[in-house]
Protein backbone atom coordinates (compact mmCIF):
# COMPACT_ATOMS: atom_id res chain seq x y z
CA UNK A 1 0.00 0.00 0.00
CA UNK A 2 1.30 2.94 -0.84
CA UNK A 3 1.95 5.72 1.66
CA UNK A 4 1.48 9.14 0.82
CA UNK A 5 3.42 12.01 3.59
CA UNK A 6 1.33 15.25 3.54
CA UNK A 7 3.10 18.60 4.80
CA UNK A 8 0.55 20.84 6.60
CA UNK A 9 0.40 24.23 6.28
CA UNK A 10 -0.99 25.32 9.63
CA UNK A 11 -1.84 29.38 10.65
CA UNK A 12 -1.77 29.73 14.34
CA UNK A 13 -2.72 26.38 15.06
CA UNK A 14 -5.51 25.77 12.37
CA UNK A 15 -5.35 23.86 9.07
CA UNK A 16 -5.26 25.96 5.67
CA UNK A 17 -7.79 24.97 3.54
CA UNK A 18 -5.23 24.30 0.86
CA UNK A 19 -3.99 21.31 3.35
CA UNK A 20 -7.16 19.70 3.21
CA UNK A 21 -7.22 19.84 -0.71
CA UNK A 22 -3.70 18.40 -0.40
CA UNK A 23 -4.90 15.49 1.84
CA UNK A 24 -8.00 15.10 -0.78
CA UNK A 25 -5.27 14.48 -3.54
CA UNK A 26 -3.32 11.85 -1.29
CA UNK A 27 -6.04 9.76 -1.03
CA UNK A 28 -6.42 9.31 -4.41
CA UNK A 29 -2.80 8.27 -4.15
CA UNK A 30 -2.66 5.91 -1.36
CA UNK A 31 -2.96 6.50 2.23
CA UNK A 32 -2.38 9.84 4.05
CA UNK A 33 -0.35 10.28 6.55
CA UNK A 34 0.02 14.09 7.81
CA UNK A 35 3.63 15.84 8.76
CA UNK A 36 2.96 18.87 11.30
CA UNK A 37 6.28 20.68 11.78
CA UNK A 38 5.85 22.86 15.10
CA UNK A 39 3.94 22.64 18.54
CA UNK A 40 1.80 19.89 19.00
CA UNK A 41 -1.55 20.64 16.97
CA UNK A 42 -4.97 20.85 19.23
CA UNK A 43 -7.37 18.08 19.58
CA UNK A 44 -9.48 19.25 17.11
CA UNK A 45 -6.91 19.79 14.31
CA UNK A 46 -5.77 16.15 14.25
CA UNK A 47 -9.40 15.36 14.01
CA UNK A 48 -10.24 17.43 11.08
CA UNK A 49 -6.95 15.65 9.75
CA UNK A 50 -8.76 12.88 10.24
CA UNK A 51 -11.99 13.69 8.58
CA UNK A 52 -10.15 14.14 5.59
CA UNK A 53 -7.90 11.30 5.68
CA UNK A 54 -4.77 10.73 7.94
CA UNK A 55 -4.53 7.67 9.61
CA UNK A 56 -1.50 9.63 11.54
CA UNK A 57 -0.28 13.13 12.42
CA UNK A 58 3.23 12.76 12.72
CA UNK A 59 4.62 15.78 14.61
CA UNK A 60 8.22 17.07 14.29
CA UNK A 61 7.91 19.99 17.25
CA UNK A 62 10.95 21.95 15.40
CA UNK A 63 11.18 25.88 16.99
CA UNK A 64 12.62 26.76 14.24
CA UNK A 65 12.16 25.26 10.61
CA UNK A 66 12.46 28.46 8.62
CA UNK A 67 15.44 27.60 6.49
CA UNK A 68 15.17 25.36 4.08
CA UNK A 69 17.87 22.73 5.29
CA UNK A 70 16.50 22.16 8.80
CA UNK A 71 12.83 21.70 7.57
CA UNK A 72 13.75 19.56 5.03
CA UNK A 73 15.06 17.46 7.60
CA UNK A 74 12.15 17.51 10.01
CA UNK A 75 10.45 16.47 6.97
CA UNK A 76 12.16 13.81 6.03
CA UNK A 77 12.21 12.10 9.39
CA UNK A 78 8.23 12.29 9.43
CA UNK A 79 8.54 10.38 5.66
CA UNK A 80 11.24 8.23 5.89
CA UNK A 81 8.54 4.83 5.08
CA UNK A 82 6.57 7.15 2.24
CA UNK A 83 6.31 6.50 -1.36
CA UNK A 84 5.06 9.73 -2.24
CA UNK A 85 5.10 12.93 -0.39
CA UNK A 86 3.03 16.03 -1.12
CA UNK A 87 3.73 19.80 -0.16
CA UNK A 88 1.69 22.79 -0.89
CA UNK A 89 3.38 24.37 -3.82
CA UNK A 90 4.81 27.80 -2.53
CA UNK A 91 8.31 29.45 -2.78
CA UNK A 92 9.32 27.81 0.39
CA UNK A 93 7.92 24.42 0.09
CA UNK A 94 9.77 24.17 -3.39
CA UNK A 95 13.11 24.96 -1.19
CA UNK A 96 12.63 22.54 1.00
CA UNK A 97 11.36 19.64 -1.49
CA UNK A 98 14.40 20.19 -3.36
CA UNK A 99 17.22 19.49 0.01
CA UNK A 100 14.81 16.69 0.75
CA UNK A 101 15.34 15.09 -2.81
CA UNK A 102 18.96 15.99 -2.59
CA UNK A 103 19.46 13.79 0.18
CA UNK A 104 16.67 10.74 -0.77
CA UNK A 105 16.81 11.03 -4.78
CA UNK A 106 13.42 11.58 -4.71
CA UNK A 107 12.05 12.93 -8.01
CA UNK A 108 10.00 15.93 -7.72
CA UNK A 109 7.50 18.19 -9.82
CA UNK A 110 6.12 21.29 -8.26
CA UNK A 111 3.64 23.85 -9.15
CA UNK A 112 1.38 20.56 -9.96
CA UNK A 113 -2.26 21.09 -11.04
CA UNK A 114 -2.99 17.36 -9.74
CA UNK A 115 -1.80 13.90 -9.75
CA UNK A 116 -2.35 9.80 -9.95
CA UNK A 117 -0.84 7.06 -9.90
CA UNK A 118 -0.31 5.31 -13.21
CA UNK A 119 1.53 1.66 -13.60
CA UNK A 120 2.49 2.09 -10.14
CA UNK A 121 4.17 5.56 -10.97
CA UNK A 122 2.85 9.08 -10.21
CA UNK A 123 2.33 11.54 -12.83
CA UNK A 124 1.78 14.84 -12.13
CA UNK A 125 0.14 17.48 -13.82
CA UNK A 126 0.88 20.94 -15.04
CA UNK A 127 -0.10 24.03 -16.41
CA UNK A 128 3.03 25.71 -18.43
CA UNK A 129 4.04 28.48 -20.22
CA UNK A 130 1.44 31.17 -18.53
CA UNK A 131 -1.08 28.60 -18.38
CA UNK A 132 -1.13 28.00 -22.62
CA UNK A 133 0.46 24.22 -22.63
CA UNK A 134 -0.54 21.04 -20.20
CA UNK A 135 2.16 18.72 -19.44
CA UNK A 136 2.10 15.14 -17.39
CA UNK A 137 4.74 13.91 -16.24
CA UNK A 138 6.09 10.66 -14.64
CA UNK A 139 8.38 10.74 -11.90
CA UNK A 140 10.47 7.77 -12.42
CA UNK A 141 12.00 7.74 -9.09
CA UNK A 142 11.15 5.08 -6.33
CA UNK A 143 10.04 8.31 -4.20
CA UNK A 144 8.11 10.87 -5.64
CA UNK A 145 7.35 14.56 -4.35
CA UNK A 146 4.97 16.88 -5.84
CA UNK A 147 4.53 20.23 -4.93
CA UNK A 148 0.15 21.28 -5.44
CA UNK A 149 -1.07 24.64 -5.76
CA UNK A 150 -3.99 25.48 -4.69
CA UNK A 151 -7.61 25.29 -5.65
CA UNK A 152 -6.45 22.68 -7.92
CA UNK A 153 -8.46 19.91 -6.22
CA UNK A 154 -11.54 19.90 -4.20
CA UNK A 155 -11.49 19.73 -0.45
CA UNK A 156 -13.73 17.08 0.44
CA UNK A 157 -13.77 14.63 3.94
CA UNK A 158 -12.94 11.08 3.77
CA UNK A 159 -15.60 8.28 3.30
CA UNK A 160 -14.55 6.40 6.09
CA UNK A 161 -12.05 8.69 7.73
CA UNK A 162 -8.35 8.09 9.60
CA UNK A 163 -8.20 7.57 13.12
CA UNK A 164 -5.33 10.96 13.31
CA UNK A 165 -3.65 9.58 15.68
CA UNK A 166 -1.16 11.80 16.62
CA UNK A 167 2.84 10.54 16.68
CA UNK A 168 6.20 12.55 17.71
CA UNK A 169 8.98 12.40 16.00
CA UNK A 170 12.25 13.23 17.27
CA UNK A 171 15.08 14.85 14.70
CA UNK A 172 18.58 16.19 14.87
CA UNK A 173 18.21 19.34 12.86
CA UNK A 174 21.56 19.97 10.73
CA UNK A 175 23.90 22.71 11.19
CA UNK A 176 22.63 25.21 8.73
CA UNK A 177 25.58 27.94 7.45
CA UNK A 178 22.45 30.19 6.98
CA UNK A 179 21.66 32.50 10.17
CA UNK A 180 18.21 34.09 10.04
CA UNK A 181 18.62 37.41 12.17
CA UNK A 182 15.56 38.69 11.93
CA UNK A 183 12.02 38.03 11.10
CA UNK A 184 9.38 40.64 10.59
CA UNK A 185 5.57 38.88 10.28
CA UNK A 186 4.02 40.56 7.50
CA UNK A 187 0.65 41.69 8.65
CA UNK A 188 -2.52 39.69 6.56
CA UNK A 189 -4.87 41.40 5.46
CA UNK A 190 -8.42 39.98 6.97
CA UNK A 191 -9.78 36.88 5.47
CA UNK A 192 -7.82 34.21 2.63
CA UNK A 193 -4.68 34.49 1.61
CA UNK A 194 -4.40 35.89 -2.14
CA UNK A 195 -3.09 32.30 -3.23
CA UNK A 196 -5.74 30.43 -1.58
CA UNK A 197 -8.37 32.00 -1.98
CA UNK A 198 -11.35 31.51 -4.09
CA UNK A 199 -12.07 34.38 -5.68
CA UNK A 200 -9.51 37.23 -6.74
CA UNK A 201 -10.17 41.05 -7.84
CA UNK A 202 -7.28 42.75 -9.01
CA UNK A 203 -6.73 46.06 -9.64
CA UNK A 204 -3.78 47.85 -11.96
CA UNK A 205 -3.14 50.94 -13.25
CA UNK A 206 -6.55 51.84 -14.15
CA UNK A 207 -7.37 52.81 -10.58
CA UNK A 208 -5.38 55.30 -10.26
CA UNK A 209 -4.50 54.11 -7.06
CA UNK A 210 -7.65 53.85 -5.40
CA UNK A 211 -8.83 50.26 -4.65
CA UNK A 212 -12.04 50.85 -2.50
CA UNK A 213 -14.14 49.53 -5.57
CA UNK A 214 -11.69 46.64 -5.97
CA UNK A 215 -11.69 45.89 -2.45
CA UNK A 216 -15.49 46.29 -2.09
CA UNK A 217 -16.14 43.93 -4.58
CA UNK A 218 -13.42 41.44 -3.27
CA UNK A 219 -15.23 41.39 0.22
CA UNK A 220 -18.92 41.02 -1.89
CA UNK A 221 -17.51 37.92 -3.67
CA UNK A 222 -15.66 36.53 -0.61
CA UNK A 223 -12.39 36.77 -2.12
CA UNK A 224 -9.00 39.04 -1.82
CA UNK A 225 -7.49 41.78 -3.49
CA UNK A 226 -4.53 41.31 -5.92
CA UNK A 227 -2.80 44.33 -8.20
CA UNK A 228 -0.25 44.31 -11.20
CA UNK A 229 3.26 45.11 -11.08
CA UNK A 230 2.34 48.70 -11.95
CA UNK A 231 0.45 48.83 -8.98
CA UNK A 232 3.33 47.83 -6.60
CA UNK A 233 5.52 49.62 -8.23
CA UNK A 234 3.72 52.57 -7.70
CA UNK A 235 3.54 52.29 -4.60
CA UNK A 236 -0.38 52.27 -4.29
CA UNK A 237 -0.38 49.01 -2.20
CA UNK A 238 2.00 46.13 -0.61
CA UNK A 239 3.81 43.70 -3.07
CA UNK A 240 2.43 40.65 -1.41
CA UNK A 241 -0.45 41.88 -3.19
CA UNK A 242 0.98 40.81 -6.57
CA UNK A 243 -0.44 38.74 -9.22
CA UNK A 244 2.19 37.44 -11.15
CA UNK A 245 5.04 34.87 -12.75
CA UNK A 246 7.91 37.25 -10.05
CA UNK A 247 4.91 37.41 -7.19
CA UNK A 248 1.83 35.26 -6.44
CA UNK A 249 0.39 33.04 -8.97
CA UNK A 250 -3.23 32.46 -8.22
CA UNK A 251 -5.96 29.68 -9.66
CA UNK A 252 -9.21 31.02 -8.26
CA UNK A 253 -12.23 29.95 -9.61
CA UNK A 254 -12.66 33.46 -10.22
CA UNK A 255 -10.21 36.14 -11.83
CA UNK A 256 -11.49 40.03 -11.70
CA UNK A 257 -9.35 42.08 -13.78
CA UNK A 258 -9.47 45.80 -13.39
CA UNK A 259 -7.91 48.21 -14.81
CA UNK A 260 -5.35 46.03 -15.84
CA UNK A 261 -4.11 45.69 -19.30
CA UNK A 262 -2.87 41.91 -19.29
CA UNK A 263 1.07 42.08 -19.57
CA UNK A 264 2.34 38.25 -20.27
CA UNK A 265 4.36 38.54 -16.89
CA UNK A 266 0.55 39.32 -15.35
CA UNK A 267 -0.88 36.79 -17.28
CA UNK A 268 1.39 33.81 -16.28
CA UNK A 269 0.45 34.53 -12.79
CA UNK A 270 -3.41 34.01 -13.36
CA UNK A 271 -4.19 32.45 -16.85
CA UNK A 272 -5.07 29.01 -15.37
CA UNK A 273 -7.70 30.69 -13.26
CA UNK A 274 -11.81 28.76 -13.35
CA UNK A 275 -13.21 31.87 -15.03
CA UNK A 276 -11.46 35.54 -16.16
CA UNK A 277 -13.51 38.78 -16.20
CA UNK A 278 -11.56 41.78 -17.65
CA UNK A 279 -12.59 45.57 -16.80
CA UNK A 280 -10.39 47.76 -19.34
CA UNK A 281 -11.04 51.17 -21.21
CA UNK A 282 -9.04 50.19 -24.10
CA UNK A 283 -10.60 47.34 -26.11
CA UNK A 284 -7.00 46.44 -27.62
CA UNK A 285 -5.80 45.11 -23.83
CA UNK A 286 -4.44 41.79 -24.12
CA UNK A 287 -6.33 41.17 -20.81
CA UNK A 288 -8.99 40.64 -23.26
CA UNK A 289 -7.79 37.80 -25.24
CA UNK A 290 -8.10 35.54 -22.25
CA UNK A 291 -11.12 37.19 -20.85
CA UNK A 292 -14.63 34.71 -20.47
CA UNK A 293 -16.22 37.95 -20.00
CA UNK A 294 -14.77 41.51 -21.13
CA UNK A 295 -16.11 44.83 -20.43
CA UNK A 296 -14.77 47.78 -22.23
CA UNK A 297 -15.64 50.69 -19.78
CA UNK A 298 -14.55 52.58 -16.90
CA UNK A 299 -14.64 50.54 -13.61
CA UNK A 300 -15.24 52.97 -11.76
CA UNK A 301 -18.84 53.24 -13.94
CA UNK A 302 -19.18 49.33 -13.80
CA UNK A 303 -18.20 48.13 -10.45
CA UNK A 304 -20.35 50.35 -8.58
CA UNK A 305 -23.50 48.78 -11.14
CA UNK A 306 -22.08 45.13 -10.57
CA UNK A 307 -22.09 45.43 -6.57
CA UNK A 308 -25.40 47.28 -6.74
CA UNK A 309 -27.10 44.21 -9.40
CA UNK A 310 -25.22 41.53 -7.06
CA UNK A 311 -27.16 43.16 -3.94
CA UNK A 312 -30.37 43.45 -5.27
CA UNK A 313 -30.43 39.75 -6.58
CA UNK A 314 -29.04 38.31 -3.80
CA UNK A 315 -31.82 40.19 -1.30
CA UNK A 316 -34.72 38.92 -3.96
CA UNK B 1 35.22 39.95 -5.43
CA UNK B 2 34.75 37.42 -7.61
CA UNK B 3 31.13 36.33 -8.71
CA UNK B 4 29.71 33.78 -11.22
CA UNK B 5 26.15 34.61 -12.57
CA UNK B 6 24.28 31.39 -13.88
CA UNK B 7 22.17 32.88 -17.23
CA UNK B 8 19.78 30.61 -18.78
CA UNK B 9 18.67 30.22 -22.93
CA UNK B 10 14.70 30.62 -22.61
CA UNK B 11 12.44 31.05 -25.43
CA UNK B 12 11.07 35.03 -25.68
CA UNK B 13 7.90 35.15 -23.19
CA UNK B 14 6.54 36.94 -26.43
CA UNK B 15 7.39 34.37 -28.96
CA UNK B 16 5.09 30.93 -29.19
CA UNK B 17 6.79 28.77 -26.87
CA UNK B 18 5.98 25.18 -27.38
CA UNK B 19 7.31 21.73 -26.25
CA UNK B 20 9.01 19.38 -28.95
CA UNK B 21 9.67 15.54 -28.04
CA UNK B 22 8.83 16.37 -24.10
CA UNK B 23 11.52 19.51 -23.78
CA UNK B 24 10.96 23.53 -24.23
CA UNK B 25 11.53 24.02 -27.78
CA UNK B 26 14.41 26.17 -28.01
CA UNK B 27 15.32 27.81 -31.02
CA UNK B 28 18.35 30.59 -32.03
CA UNK B 29 16.29 32.93 -33.25
CA UNK B 30 13.31 33.37 -30.58
CA UNK B 31 16.02 32.28 -27.61
CA UNK B 32 17.29 34.72 -25.43
CA UNK B 33 18.93 35.10 -22.08
CA UNK B 34 16.01 34.41 -19.15
CA UNK B 35 14.74 37.99 -18.66
CA UNK B 36 15.17 37.30 -14.68
CA UNK B 37 18.86 36.48 -14.98
CA UNK B 38 19.23 40.23 -15.41
CA UNK B 39 18.78 40.53 -12.36
CA UNK B 40 21.56 38.30 -11.20
CA UNK B 41 23.84 40.31 -13.90
CA UNK B 42 23.18 43.53 -12.49
CA UNK B 43 23.72 42.34 -9.05
CA UNK B 44 27.22 41.08 -9.76
CA UNK B 45 28.36 44.45 -11.45
CA UNK B 46 27.13 46.27 -9.03
CA UNK B 47 28.90 44.71 -5.84
CA UNK B 48 32.13 44.38 -7.94
CA UNK B 49 32.01 47.88 -9.11
CA UNK B 50 31.18 48.97 -5.52
CA UNK B 51 34.34 46.77 -4.85
CA UNK B 52 36.65 48.78 -7.19
CA UNK B 53 38.10 45.24 -7.99
CA UNK B 54 36.89 41.77 -9.23
CA UNK B 55 35.37 39.85 -12.32
CA UNK B 56 32.48 38.85 -13.37
CA UNK B 57 31.94 35.37 -14.67
CA UNK B 58 28.23 34.37 -16.87
CA UNK B 59 27.79 31.27 -17.12
CA UNK B 60 25.43 28.65 -19.48
CA UNK B 61 24.85 25.53 -20.24
CA UNK B 62 22.87 24.12 -23.19
CA UNK B 63 23.02 23.22 -26.75
CA UNK B 64 25.33 25.56 -29.57
CA UNK B 65 22.12 27.80 -29.34
CA UNK B 66 22.65 28.86 -25.75
CA UNK B 67 25.69 31.12 -26.52
CA UNK B 68 23.36 33.82 -26.92
CA UNK B 69 22.59 33.53 -23.00
CA UNK B 70 26.08 34.30 -22.45
CA UNK B 71 26.55 36.51 -25.19
CA UNK B 72 23.86 39.22 -24.03
CA UNK B 73 25.67 38.90 -20.44
CA UNK B 74 28.62 40.31 -22.09
CA UNK B 75 27.02 42.75 -23.58
CA UNK B 76 25.80 43.55 -20.19
CA UNK B 77 29.34 44.05 -19.51
CA UNK B 78 30.53 40.87 -17.64
CA UNK B 79 34.20 40.17 -17.69
CA UNK B 80 34.12 35.98 -18.94
CA UNK B 81 31.95 34.23 -20.71
CA UNK B 82 31.60 29.91 -20.23
CA UNK B 83 29.74 27.39 -22.12
CA UNK B 84 28.88 24.12 -20.90
CA UNK B 85 28.18 22.51 -24.68
CA UNK B 86 27.80 18.85 -24.51
CA UNK B 87 24.98 16.82 -26.09
CA UNK B 88 24.77 14.57 -23.18
CA UNK B 89 23.46 17.72 -21.09
CA UNK B 90 20.09 17.91 -23.03
CA UNK B 91 16.86 16.63 -20.83
CA UNK B 92 18.62 17.39 -17.44
CA UNK B 93 16.52 17.58 -14.38
CA UNK B 94 17.06 20.35 -12.30
CA UNK B 95 19.12 17.63 -10.06
CA UNK B 96 21.65 16.96 -13.52
CA UNK B 97 21.84 20.50 -13.91
CA UNK B 98 23.12 21.49 -10.43
CA UNK B 99 25.75 18.64 -11.08
CA UNK B 100 26.80 20.03 -13.79
CA UNK B 101 27.05 23.93 -12.58
CA UNK B 102 28.34 22.86 -9.40
CA UNK B 103 31.25 21.44 -11.81
CA UNK B 104 31.94 24.23 -13.66
CA UNK B 105 31.46 26.01 -10.87
CA UNK B 106 33.75 24.53 -8.61
CA UNK B 107 36.51 24.21 -11.84
CA UNK B 108 36.64 28.66 -11.73
CA UNK B 109 36.66 28.28 -7.88
CA UNK B 110 39.99 26.36 -8.29
CA UNK B 111 41.24 28.56 -10.06
CA UNK B 112 40.95 31.19 -7.91
CA UNK B 113 38.30 31.72 -5.34
CA UNK B 114 34.72 32.62 -5.86
CA UNK B 115 32.60 34.89 -3.44
CA UNK B 116 29.76 34.32 -4.88
CA UNK B 117 27.47 32.28 -7.34
CA UNK B 118 24.07 34.38 -8.13
CA UNK B 119 20.83 33.23 -9.97
CA UNK B 120 17.66 34.42 -10.88
CA UNK B 121 15.09 33.77 -9.15
CA UNK B 122 13.23 31.53 -11.77
CA UNK B 123 13.66 30.76 -15.21
CA UNK B 124 10.55 32.30 -16.98
CA UNK B 125 10.08 28.55 -19.26
CA UNK B 126 10.33 26.25 -15.98
CA UNK B 127 9.50 28.80 -13.24
CA UNK B 128 10.34 26.28 -10.52
CA UNK B 129 12.68 28.06 -8.53
CA UNK B 130 14.61 24.98 -7.35
CA UNK B 131 18.03 24.96 -9.18
CA UNK B 132 19.57 28.04 -6.81
CA UNK B 133 18.84 25.49 -4.04
CA UNK B 134 19.71 22.51 -5.10
CA UNK B 135 23.46 24.15 -6.56
CA UNK B 136 24.25 25.30 -3.01
CA UNK B 137 23.47 21.64 -1.59
CA UNK B 138 25.64 20.51 -4.62
CA UNK B 139 28.50 22.64 -3.76
CA UNK B 140 27.69 22.55 -0.21
CA UNK B 141 27.85 26.44 -0.09
CA UNK B 142 25.35 28.64 1.76
CA UNK B 143 22.04 29.40 0.56
CA UNK B 144 20.66 32.82 0.15
CA UNK B 145 17.83 32.36 -1.78
CA UNK B 146 14.96 35.31 -3.26
CA UNK B 147 16.91 38.26 -2.28
CA UNK B 148 14.90 41.31 -2.43
CA UNK B 149 18.44 43.16 -0.72
CA UNK B 150 21.98 41.83 -1.20
CA UNK B 151 25.04 43.20 0.60
CA UNK B 152 28.40 42.06 1.51
CA UNK B 153 31.05 43.00 4.24
CA UNK B 154 33.64 41.19 6.24
CA UNK B 155 33.47 37.45 4.85
CA UNK B 156 29.36 37.28 5.06
CA UNK B 157 26.47 38.00 2.55
CA UNK B 158 23.83 39.50 3.95
CA UNK B 159 19.96 39.37 2.52
CA UNK B 160 16.22 40.55 2.71
CA UNK B 161 13.65 37.75 1.51
CA UNK B 162 10.03 38.63 1.19
CA UNK B 163 8.01 35.29 1.90
CA UNK B 164 4.01 35.27 1.48
CA UNK B 165 4.18 35.36 5.77
CA UNK B 166 7.17 37.53 6.73
CA UNK B 167 9.80 39.46 5.51
CA UNK B 168 13.22 37.74 6.66
CA UNK B 169 16.85 39.25 6.99
CA UNK B 170 19.54 36.27 6.55
CA UNK B 171 23.35 36.33 6.62
CA UNK B 172 25.38 33.54 5.85
CA UNK B 173 29.16 32.99 5.27
CA UNK B 174 30.73 33.84 2.01
CA UNK B 175 30.78 31.66 -0.60
CA UNK B 176 27.20 31.98 -1.14
CA UNK B 177 24.64 30.85 -3.54
CA UNK B 178 22.40 33.58 -4.34
CA UNK B 179 19.06 34.20 -5.91
CA UNK B 180 18.15 37.55 -6.53
CA UNK B 181 14.34 38.92 -6.99
CA UNK B 182 13.27 41.38 -9.67
CA UNK B 183 12.34 44.02 -6.96
CA UNK B 184 16.51 43.61 -6.22
CA UNK B 185 17.63 46.26 -8.60
CA UNK B 186 17.12 48.06 -12.41
CA UNK B 187 18.97 46.58 -14.91
CA UNK B 188 21.41 48.33 -16.99
CA UNK B 189 20.67 48.32 -21.03
CA UNK B 190 23.42 47.53 -22.87
CA UNK B 191 25.75 50.33 -24.37
CA UNK B 192 27.32 50.43 -28.41
CA UNK B 193 30.74 49.68 -27.37
CA UNK B 194 30.04 46.50 -25.14
CA UNK B 195 27.62 45.20 -27.19
CA UNK B 196 30.53 45.58 -30.22
CA UNK B 197 33.01 44.27 -28.05
CA UNK B 198 30.56 41.05 -27.36
CA UNK B 199 30.76 39.87 -30.65
CA UNK B 200 34.00 39.46 -30.83
CA UNK B 201 34.71 38.81 -27.04
CA UNK B 202 35.98 34.80 -26.29
CA UNK B 203 33.41 32.04 -24.96
CA UNK B 204 35.21 28.90 -23.22
CA UNK B 205 33.47 25.98 -24.04
CA UNK B 206 33.35 23.21 -21.87
CA UNK B 207 32.56 19.95 -22.53
CA UNK B 208 31.41 17.53 -19.80
CA UNK B 209 34.46 15.64 -19.71
CA UNK B 210 36.35 18.47 -19.65
CA UNK B 211 34.42 19.47 -16.08
CA UNK B 212 35.06 15.67 -15.33
CA UNK B 213 31.22 14.69 -14.98
CA UNK B 214 30.29 11.06 -16.18
CA UNK B 215 27.87 11.55 -18.99
CA UNK B 216 25.27 9.17 -17.19
CA UNK B 217 25.06 11.77 -13.92
CA UNK B 218 23.50 14.46 -16.31
CA UNK B 219 21.06 14.21 -19.36
CA UNK B 220 18.04 12.59 -20.40
CA UNK B 221 19.23 9.22 -18.58
CA UNK B 222 19.71 10.55 -15.18
CA UNK B 223 16.83 12.74 -14.95
CA UNK B 224 13.84 11.53 -12.45
CA UNK B 225 11.21 12.60 -14.11
CA UNK B 226 9.65 12.35 -18.07
CA UNK B 227 7.75 14.17 -19.62
CA UNK B 228 5.12 11.77 -21.04
CA UNK B 229 2.70 14.31 -22.55
CA UNK B 230 2.68 17.87 -23.59
CA UNK B 231 -0.06 19.29 -25.50
CA UNK B 232 -1.52 23.28 -26.40
CA UNK B 233 -4.54 23.85 -24.17
CA UNK B 234 -7.44 24.88 -26.21
CA UNK B 235 -8.59 28.53 -25.87
CA UNK B 236 -11.19 29.55 -24.09
CA UNK B 237 -14.37 29.08 -25.66
CA UNK B 238 -17.63 31.36 -25.40
CA UNK B 239 -16.06 34.27 -24.32
CA UNK B 240 -18.27 37.70 -24.19
CA UNK B 241 -16.71 41.13 -24.93
CA UNK B 242 -19.40 43.85 -24.21
CA UNK B 243 -18.88 47.96 -24.74
CA UNK B 244 -20.40 49.71 -22.05
CA UNK B 245 -23.40 51.57 -22.90
CA UNK B 246 -24.45 51.79 -19.41
CA UNK B 247 -25.79 48.47 -18.16
CA UNK B 248 -22.84 46.41 -18.82
CA UNK B 249 -21.87 46.41 -14.66
CA UNK B 250 -25.72 44.62 -14.92
CA UNK B 251 -24.53 41.89 -17.39
CA UNK B 252 -21.34 41.33 -15.64
CA UNK B 253 -23.40 40.57 -12.53
CA UNK B 254 -26.18 38.34 -14.66
CA UNK B 255 -22.88 36.46 -15.88
CA UNK B 256 -21.43 35.63 -12.24
CA UNK B 257 -24.41 35.00 -10.92
CA UNK B 258 -25.63 32.27 -13.52
CA UNK B 259 -22.06 31.08 -13.55
CA UNK B 260 -22.53 30.41 -9.44
CA UNK B 261 -19.59 32.84 -8.57
CA UNK B 262 -21.31 35.27 -7.50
Amino acid sequence: MTTVAVLIDHRDGAVTRPSLEALTLARSLGTPVAVWLGESPSADAAAQLGEYGATEVRVVDVADARLAASAAAALGAASDDADVIVVISTFVTKEIVTRLAMTTGAGVVVDAAGAEIVDGKVEALQTVFAATWNVRTRIDADKAIIGVRPNTTQATPADSAGAGTIIDVSVDLPETRERVVSVAPVEQSDGTPLAEAPVVVSGGRGTGGDYTLVSELADLLGGAVGASRDATDEGWISHEHMVGQTGTTVTPALYVACGISGAVHHRGGMQASGTIVAINMDPDAPIFEIADFGVVGSLFDVIPQTIERIKERRGA
Amino acid sequence: MRILVTVKHTPDLQSQRSFTDGRVTRTAEDGTMNELDEYAVEAALQLVEAAGEGEVYALTVGGPDAVAAVRKALQLGVHHALHVSDEAVGGSDVFGTAKVIAAAVNKIHGEAPLDLVITGMAALDGLTSMLPTALAAELDWSQLTLASALSVADGEATIERHLADAHETVSAPLPAVVSVTDELNKPRFPNFKLIMAARKAPVTVWTLEDLGVNAADAGAGASRTTVVDASERPPRADRVKVTDTGDAGTQLADFLIEKGLA
